[in-house]
Parts: structure tokens; C-alpha cells; sequence
């Protein structure tokens, strides 16, 4: 492992940042980014408690915790296991001090094979990676939660998280990014296996605090057979910035690519996505849906790649978003890139006001116009809420949507 | 007692005056039927009075019980009493019917925990299936269904005045009866005055019309008793000076096509569902 961080940290050093000139950074707010604001996130203080709620998940429990992680700043504060769990194979290691797990199940480590510097980045600096592990055929009841706190103010953390799901396993993880209100920089780097008919449904939330940058990566390879359904719910942060390649490398797989995401103030919400299919009779859907108020901004930009393996492939990508002010601005950019003859591909997107006509039908029979907004918008996202297979996901991801119109309406952008 | 009074109400949309001038006053439990051919602008009417965006009242007043409907806006205008059954009721994706109706009975200081028990005796009455309450409101609803629906708001809203937009277009003849049966039944137990503008009399064989109103060019040309729907049905509008191209849009295509050779044109023309050039893009 430490070889191997070396070796990371070196290429690191020998390249640069990358800049909005390139087309993948298009439209970020990168060019703003300079690592030398920022130190690595020493560990806490254990003296210093942490507030107990910002690390709770009890709101989503109701569909059963199999396993429970915190990480403060990076370091295990707590790994609990369901017994049941357990039992059934969940095995879950902190390579900080799980000196068992073979390296090359920390995650990618060939520069070639990750996506961007920040992944090598994080490959260098990350100090407790974190691996799921499931073995052959097991069904694991319950979601494992993956808390990630923030709390240095100044500090850069490098949260890994890998998943493997076993071969016809099934699997179910949320990954929460969170932080205490600091400005700090987070650099997760979270990579799903999907194994031959395996099945994984993962959640990455971010409730990050207004002041936070993020820049994460997102890395699945589904093999044959099996099936992806990655999800992401955006809501904190100043700049955050989700990249999500998702290779599907077996005959037969699928990976299906979800977003929801709402801004407001001044924060920016920025989402990169590849659809990458590199084998026959494969399937991806995304649909992505976001809002953007205040000054807030969007980006969306994605591409379907087939490759010449990917004969049979059946691909689709929809991103919608929702301007609810003159100043918001979204960003919709999808791409289309096909090196076979065969295929089903089909790409849509928008960027528009609510729209009057709804609002205008709730408000006939009564309905007050804040209130109108609320139930229109949380419908938009509905959409998406409701092909999220985790229980016990969706009502939080409403209470945030309509926490979102509520301080829309508190700030005095909805006429009520 | 509550009267809703129209008077000289003038309304254009993108610039084009398309309501000239319209008066009547409806009071509580009566039955208005105002009848014109296509284009005449009695959908207007009905948009103007619930306060839809993109038109603009350029003269006359709206009063319900004296009040000012036309300083309301849409929703306010609904907390006063009054109900618009839509002739394309817009689909809310996401957005269930408990949940709206929720929202309705909170602006009104109603008790949100009656809405669930007043939505299922609502859909007995109206024969609505039990299975659509569930869906976002009135996604993948068939015409007639989204009628029902329509229907079934007003029966749990309770408003003093309810505005018919074409409630007979898109229902076949069963749920055409129900839900005129309804409105027939609440105007004797919750006195709920009717403003029902149609195409056709099929819709007064069940909800009876206390007054019968032609409306050509943006106007009320004549009123008279439930005998002018009938009198219509046979002459169509052209002796109230609407020209050819309205008066297609008398036939009915329910009728038996070899009664009337006029049945052999086939279908009306169909109304632009956001009510012509004042349509919000």
C-alpha cells in the first residue's frame, strides 16, 4: 500500500491541475481551485466530541442498517456491523489499520485506468480507505451507510470507498457526505464492482455545508449479467463536483445513472457522467433532474460511448432542469459517441421555468402559490425518488427537496 | 344566497379582444348553460373569470357576493367559491390528488384530515376507480377519467360557484351522465350555482339549465329557458349571426351520423386546449 501511494503521489507532483479549457471541465469552477489553501485534515481531536447528529442516520433507517460507518476528517470513528449482516458475509475493512485486504482491492491504481488527477490524488492522500466486501450468492438485508464528516477548517480530505459486490450478491449502500459549516476541500473517490449477476443500488448524498468544495469521482465496472443502479442527491456545498464513469464491461450488464439536485444561493452543483459500453447487450438509463434558484448554477454534461463491443447496447440519458430565477443558471450538455453499428441510443435535455400551467391548476382549486411551488417541484423530483430502490431513502431525499422550497420561500423567491 | 355578477366583461389575449362585453349573474343553486359554436370564445370565459395567465381584462367587473374577483389571484378567487372544471385538466407529474387537495383545505383553515374520507366518497358517488386516486393527478388519465377527476374536486372543494369548461367534451355517455348527475345533486345540497359552457345539449339532459345562453363573437347574443338548447340543437348558431366556420362546430359527432347530413363532416374543430393565442408557450 505504501509503494503504492509513493507511486501516486509522484505522478501527482509531475502533473498539473486541470484547467476549464478542457471540455470535461468545461463550464467548473476549477480554474478557482488552488491547493495550497488547504492542508491535509489532521485527525481530530478525540477530546473534542463531535455533535452527535452530524453523523446520525436514524432518518434513514427505516428501511434496516446492515452496516454503519463513520469517518470524521477521514479517520474510523465507528464500524458496526449488523449481526445479521454479518452473518451473511458483509464484511467491511479499514485498510488504516486492516492490514490483511490485498492493495489492489483498495481501488484503481494504474494512472491509465482512473479518471482524472483528482483520483490519483486521493489514491496518494487517502489514510483509511474503506472496503465493502460481500462473498458469492449472499443477500444482504438493510443498506450499509457510509458517513463522511468534515470538520477542519482549511483541511483536505480524501475519503475512498470500495465496494465489492460478489458474484449474485445483492447489495444496497448510501454514502453521505457531510460537514460542519467550514470551508474545506473533500476529494472522495468511491469505486463499484459489480460482479457476474451481482446487484448493487448505491446512494451518494451530499449534505455538505455552504462553504464546502467537493470534487469526487465515481468509478463502477459491472460484469456480466449484473446490475448497477447509482444514484446521486445534491444539496450542500459551494462547489461541488460529481464525475461518474460507468464502465459496463460484461455482456449483458446494466448501470443506471440517477440525479437529483437543487441550488440556491450562490453554490454550484456540477455533474460529469459516461455512459461506457464496452460489451455486447448492454443497457444504461440516466436521467438526472435538477433545479437551480437564487444564483446558483448547474452543469450537466454526459456521454453515451459505445464501443465496437458494445454490439446490442441499448442506451438512453435525460437530463431535465428547472431555472426558478432570472440569475440561476443551468448548464445541459449531452454527447453521443458511437463506434458500432446496432445500437438504441436515445438523449434528451432541458432547461426551463416551472411550469405556469401546473402551477396554474393547483392554485384553481385553491392552493397557495408557495405551497403550489412546493408540491410542483417535489413532483419533478418524484420522478427520480421514486426509481431509487433503497428503502427508506426516499423520504429524506423529499424532506430535503422541500427544506430547499422552504428556504426559497423564507428568502422570498416564491410570491406567496 | 351568493351571486357571482358579471358585468360588461371585456378580455383580449396577444393583443386580440375576444371577450366583447359579457353580462349575466348566476346565483346559488341555478344551472346557466351558455352555448356557442367553436371560437367564440366561450373557453375564454371560462379563463378569464378563474384568472389564468395571458389574458387581460380591458373592461367591465367580476363580483362574487360584491366582491372583486378580478383584484383575486387564481388561488384566492378559488378560497372565495369558485371552481373551474378544466376541458384539458393539466397533468402534474408527481403531484398526488391528496396532496393537492390537502393543500387547498389548509389554505382554506379546512381539516386536512377529512380530504382522505371525502375523496373516497366522492369517487363512490361518480363511479371514479378507486385505483386512479393513487396516480400523480391526472397522469396517464384517459379524457373521461380526468373529467372524473375534475367532478370529484368539486364535489370535496365545495365551491359556491363551479365554471363548466366543455365538462361533456372527451366523456363518454356514462361518466357523461355521473358527472352531471353530481353537479345536478349539488346544486340542491350545497346550493352550488353552475356556469356550464358547452358545445352541445347532452350535457343539460342530465343537469338541468335554469337559463340558456347563446354566446357568438364574445357575447352574450340571447338567453332563454332550457327550450333554447333545444331550439339550437336544430338550427345550430347561424340565425345568431356566426358565421360558417363556427357553425361546423355545432355538429355533434355522438350523433347518428345518418340523421343529419351535416354528420358526415365528421369531427369539430378542436379548441386549442390553452385557450387560443393568449397560450402561455
Amino acid at each position: 500500500m505504501r509503494d503504492r501511494r509513493v507511486a501516486a503521489a509522484e505522478r501527482w507532483t509531475t502533473a498539473a491541475l486541470p484547467t476549464s479549457a478542457e471540455e470535461v471541465w468545461r463550464y467548473s469552477r476549477i480554474d478557482e481551485l488552488d491547493l495550497d489553501d488547504f492542508a491535509l485534515a489532521t485527525p481530530s481531536d478525540p477530546a473534542t466530541p463531535v455533535d452527535g447528529a452530524l453523523t446520525d442516520v436514524s432518518e434513514w433507517a427505516s428501511g434496516g442498517a446492515a452496516a454503519t460507518v463513520v469517518l470524521v476528517d477521514d479517520r474510523v470513528v465507528s464500524l458496526d456491523v449488523s449481526p445479521a449482516a454479518a452473518a451473511a458475509g458483509l464484511v467491511i475493512s479499514d485498510l488504516s489499520s486492516d492490514t490483511s485486504v490485498d492493495p489492489a482491492d483498495a481501488g484503481l491504481a494504474e494512472a491509465g485506468d482512473a479518471p482524472d488527477l483528482f483520483a490519483t490524488l486521493n489514491d496518494a492522500f487517502s489514510p483509511s480507505p474503506i472496503v465493502v466486501r460481500t462473498p458469492v450468492s449472499a443477500e444482504i438485508e438493510g443498506t450499509v451507510h457510509v458517513v463522511r464528516l468534515a470538520t477542519v477548517a482549511g483541511g483536505a480530505s480524501f475519503g475512498r470507498l470500495v465496494v465489492h459486490v460478489g458474484r449474485n450478491s445483492r447489495l444496497a449502500v448510501v454514502e453521505h457526505h457531510r460537514s460542519t459549516d467550514v470551508h474545506a476541500l473533500t476529494v472522495p473517490y468511491t469505486e463499484l464492482r459489480v460482479a457476474n449477476d451481482a446487484r448493487l443500488h448505491y446512494l451518494a448524498v451530499n449534505d455538505l455545508g455552504p462553504q464546502v468544495w467537493q470534487v469526487a469521482d465515481l468509478v463502477s465496472r459491472v460484469e456480466q449479467g449484473g446490475s448497477l443502479i447509482a444514484a446521486a442527491a445534491g444539496f450542500g456545498g459551494d462547489y461541488t463536483r460529481l464525475r461518474s464513469d460507468c464502465r459496463l464491461t460484461g455482456r449483458g450488464s446494466s448501470g443506471d445513472l440517477l440525479a437529483i439536485y437543487f441550488g440556491d444561493g450562490d453554490q454550484m452543483l456540477d455533474y460529469r457522467t459516461f455512459q461506457d459500453h464496452r460489451a455486447p447487450d448492454t443497457t444504461s438509463d440516466l436521467l438526472f433532474k435538477g433545479a437551480v434558484g437564487g444564483r446558483s448554477r448547474s452543469v450537466y454534461t454526459g456521454l453515451i460511448r459505445v464501443r465496437k463491443e458494445g454490439t446490442n447496447t441499448n442506451a438512453n440519458q435525460t437530463n431535465r432542469n428547472l431555472k426558478l430565477s432570472d440569475e440561476a443558471w443551468a448548464e445541459s450538455v449531452p454527447n453521443l459517441e458511437i463506434e458500432t453499428n446496432d445500437v438504441k441510443c436515445s438523449h434528451a435535455s432541458a432547461v426551463g421555468p416551472i411550469d405556469e400551467e401546473q402551477r396554474f391548476y393547483l392554485e384553481s382549486r385553491g392552493v397557495m402559490p408557495a405551497d403550489a411551488e412546493r408540491l410542483v417541484l417535489t413532483g419533478f423530483f418524484e420522478e427520480v425518488i421514486a426509481r431509487l430502490p433503497i428503502a427508506g431513502a426516499a423520504e429524506p431525499l423529499r424532506r430535503r427537496v422541500r427544506d430547499k422550497v422552504a428556504r426559497r420561500i423564507g428568502a422570498g423567491e416564491v410570491n406567496a | 344566497m351568493s351571486e357571482l355578477v358579471i358585468e360588461g366583461l371585456r378580455a383580449e389575449a396577444g393583443g386580440r379582444e375576444i371577450l366583447r362585453g359579457v353580462t349575466l349573474t348566476v346565483r346559488s343553486g341555478e344551472v346557466h348553460a351558455v352555448m356557442g359554436p367553436n371560437g367564440s370564445g366561450k373557453s375564454t370565459l371560462s379563463h378569464v373569470l378563474m384568472g389564468r395567465p395571458g389574458y387581460t381584462v380591458t373592461g367591465g367587473s367580476v363580483t362574487l357576493d360584491g366582491v372583486d374577483v378580478l383584484a383575486m389571484a387564481a388561488w384566492e378567487r378559488a378560497q372565495a367559491g369558485l371552481f373551474l372544471a378544466m376541458q384539458y385538466p393539466t397533468e402534474v407529474p408527481g403531484v398526488s390528488l391528496q396532496d393537492a387537495l390537502a393543500a387547498a383545505f389548509t389554505a382554506a383553515g379546512r381539516d386536512v384530515a377529512e380530504v382522505p374520507g371525502l375523496v373516497l366518497a366522492e369517487a363512490g358517488r361518480i363511479g371514479f376507480d378507486e385505483r386512479f386516486l393513487t396516480r400523480p393527478l391526472n397522469v396517464d388519465l384517459s379524457g373521461g377519467e380526468k373529467k372524473r377527476n375534475e367532478t370529484l374536486q368539486l364535489g370535496v372543494l365545495r365551491p359556491k360557484f363551479a365554471v363548466l369548461d366543455e365538462l361533456d367534451s372527451g366523456l363518454d355517455v356514462d361518466a357523461l351522465r355521473a358527472c352531471a348527475r353530481r353537479i345536478e345533486q349539488a346544486t340542491a345540497e350545497t346550493g352550488l350555482g353552475v356556469l356550464a359552457i358547452t358545445h352541445y345539449r347532452r350535457l343539460l339532459d342530465e343537469l338541468k339549465s335554469d337559463v340558456v345562453h347563446v354566446f357568438v363573437k364574445g357575447e352574450i347574443v340571447a338567453s332563454g329557458g332550457a327550450e333554447l338548447a333545444d331550439e339550437l340543437e336544430d338550427t345550430g348558431y347561424a340565425g345568431y349571426g356566426a358565421e360558417e366556420a363556427e357553425v361546423e362546430g355545432v355538429v355533434d359527432p355522438f350523433a347518428d351520423p345518418f340523421a343529419d347530413p351535416l354528420g358526415s363532416t365528421g369531427r369539430p374543430e378542436i379548441e386549442d386546449p390553452f385557450g387560443g393565442p393568449g397560450s402561455i408557450g
